[in-house]
């Protein structure tokens, strides 16, 4: 595309039939210790 | 609500499809014709937009547009999932362990009451550990990931208890076929060099705490005695980093109204020579005279955008660290399920006492109105666990019409509960920081993209 360039195409949709597994890190067990922050996190099943 | 985000920040136009989590990059032309785009015909966008550029280009650009639409990575629909089926078994898969509640510094702004958490100063003992372990490992159902924070106090005020507890851990992961992640959270005091070597062999992350420059530091993190802790600190975190080579770590450090300028903070842990750093703002009530209030709001949103454009310009050159806020996987980052439940306080993330009980979090410890249960029991306030379960981000209203909240999922409870007394109504100022921060981090990306750093 000459005007946009997508940075990531990967849809939340995607991941609901494989997600929930619950082996990702609990995100407040990595540097914060107060502020949730999911969106950082690594999924564990990629 | 709206179904896209778009900000310009650090040379670029962004938008960010909320519902499927894509994100674009976009020029000028595209930019004006998203905003016309829900509203108009494709005839009027082009009347609209032709004075200001060729018509031809705006055709182009709209099929582009069109094409994202139809894929579903532009103005897609919420995904709202009625019922969130999520752990319906109540596993528990971490633990954050309260070895010590106690401490040798004195921070100021400490939630744990300088450690005790408005309790008695107490050591947990191996038995209770061990428990805990026990009862993890239990209640841990298929889940083979199970991670336990070491945490006080002062950690390694009660060392030798930690070094039993990761022995009995690797016991268990055989027998079970589990694998523990230990994980420490430390003020550096007491490190030397046998726990360093211990820590850096066992522990799969460590948060080291220290607050950025030395004045900032030595006023909020004195001693016992009342004396600066940065001198102390600092040539054992650089020997310890040393010592981790490329094992994980974060430098921690807290922000207050003291240090609005907190960008200085973070590149002062840059030129020491840290490469994993996290700076986050105190969690204080209003009337704390080094609280963070609405009217600091447009200074600390500007301190993000000034420490983006840093951190954008040193990843450029080759000299580039990360900062946790900063660090955004836009490919492999969590499902959608992780993204509407948030960080499992209350329910597959617990907290432990020196005593053994079970709490919803750290945060939460010392209310009695939040003990949940005891390790040698388990978890026996069942009201208290599904309160917890609920609080997501379809649960809440403020977040229903954020575009922020497949990224925060809905915040901190412990912040919702403390300033709003209730985990449904998210603390407003968190809101605000934590939607900049991630404005900031996409920018980063954008910026970053197809660079090697």
């Amino acid at each position: 595309m000459k005007h946009i360039k997508t940075l990531t195409r990967k849809s939340h949709k995607s991941t609901i039939a494989k997600g929930g597994c619950g082996e990702c890190q609990t995100s407040c067990q990595s540097a914060c210790k107060t502020s949730c922050t999911v969106g950082n996190q690594s999924c564990e099943n990629n | 609500m709206g179904r896209i985000h778009r900000f310009q920040l650090n040379n670029k136009n962004i938008v960010m499809d909320i519902n499927s989590g894509s994100v674009h990059v976009v020029d000028k032309l595209v930019w004006d014709i998203i905003e016309l785009y829900e509203n108009n015909s494709t005839e009027e966008i082009i009347n609209k937009l032709k004075a200001s550029y060729p018509e031809e280009d705006v055709t182009a650009a709209l099929t582009e547009v069109k094409a994202l639409v139809e894929e579903g990575l532009l103005f897609s629909e919420d995904l709202y999932i009625d019922d969130i089926n999520y752990n319906n078994q109540n596993i528990v898969k971490a633990l954050c362990l309260h070895i010590a509640h106690d401490c040798n510094l004195r921070c100021k702004y400490c939630f744990a009451s300088q450690g005790d958490f408005h309790g008695d100063r107490l050591f947990m003992s191996l038995d209770v550990g061990k428990k805990a372990l026990d009862f993890l490992v239990e209640n841990s159902g298929n889940r083979v990931n199970l991670e336990v924070d070491f945490f006080g106090g002062e950690p390694l005020m009660n060392f030798e208890v930690v070094k039993d507890l990761v022995k009995y851990g690797r016991e268990l992961e055989k027998k079970h076929n589990k694998k523990f992640r230990f994980t420490i959270t430390t003020n550096g005091v007491l490190l030397n060099k046998n726990n360093m070597k211990f820590i850096n062999e066992n522990m799969e992350n460590v948060v080291l705490s220290l607050d950025g420059r030395k004045s900032v530091n030595d006023d909020m993190r004195p001693t016992i005695s009342g004396e600066g802790s940065y001198d102390v600190i600092v040539p054992k975190f650089l020997e310890f980093v040393k010592m981790r080579g490329n094992k994980s770590y974060y430098i921690r450090g807290t922000f207050t109204s003291n240090n609005l300028d907190f960008s200085k903070d973070v590149l002062n842990f840059k030129e020491l020579g840290f490469k994993s750093i996290s700076v986050e703002p105190v969690v204080a009530s209003p009337e704390q005279d080094y609280a963070l209030l609405e009217k600091h709001l447009e200074t600390i949103i500007n301190e993000y955008e000034k420490l983006s454009k840093e951190y954008i310009k040193f990843k450029k050159n080759g000299d580039g660290f990360d900062f946790f806020h900063f660090m955004i996987d836009l490919n492999q980052g969590p499902c959608f399920i992780k993204r509407v439940v948030g960080c499992g306080a209350g329910v597959e993330y617990l907290a432990v006492t020196p005593e053994g009980d079970l709490y919803p979090c750290h945060q939460f410890v010392g209310n009695d109105e939040f003990k949940m249960g005891d390790v040698y029991n388990g978890v026996n306030n069942l009201d208290l666990r599904a309160e917890f379960k609920d609080a997501n981000i379809y649960s809440k209203d403020d977040c229903k019409d954020c575009w922020a909240k497949f990224y925060c999922s809905g915040g901190c409870h412990a912040n919702a509960y403390n300033f709003n007394n209730s985990l449904k109504k998210p603390y407003k100022i968190e809101c605000e920081m934590e939607r900049k921060r991630i404005e900031c981090a996409i920018s980063v990306a954008a910026n970053l993209e197809g660079e090697e750093d």
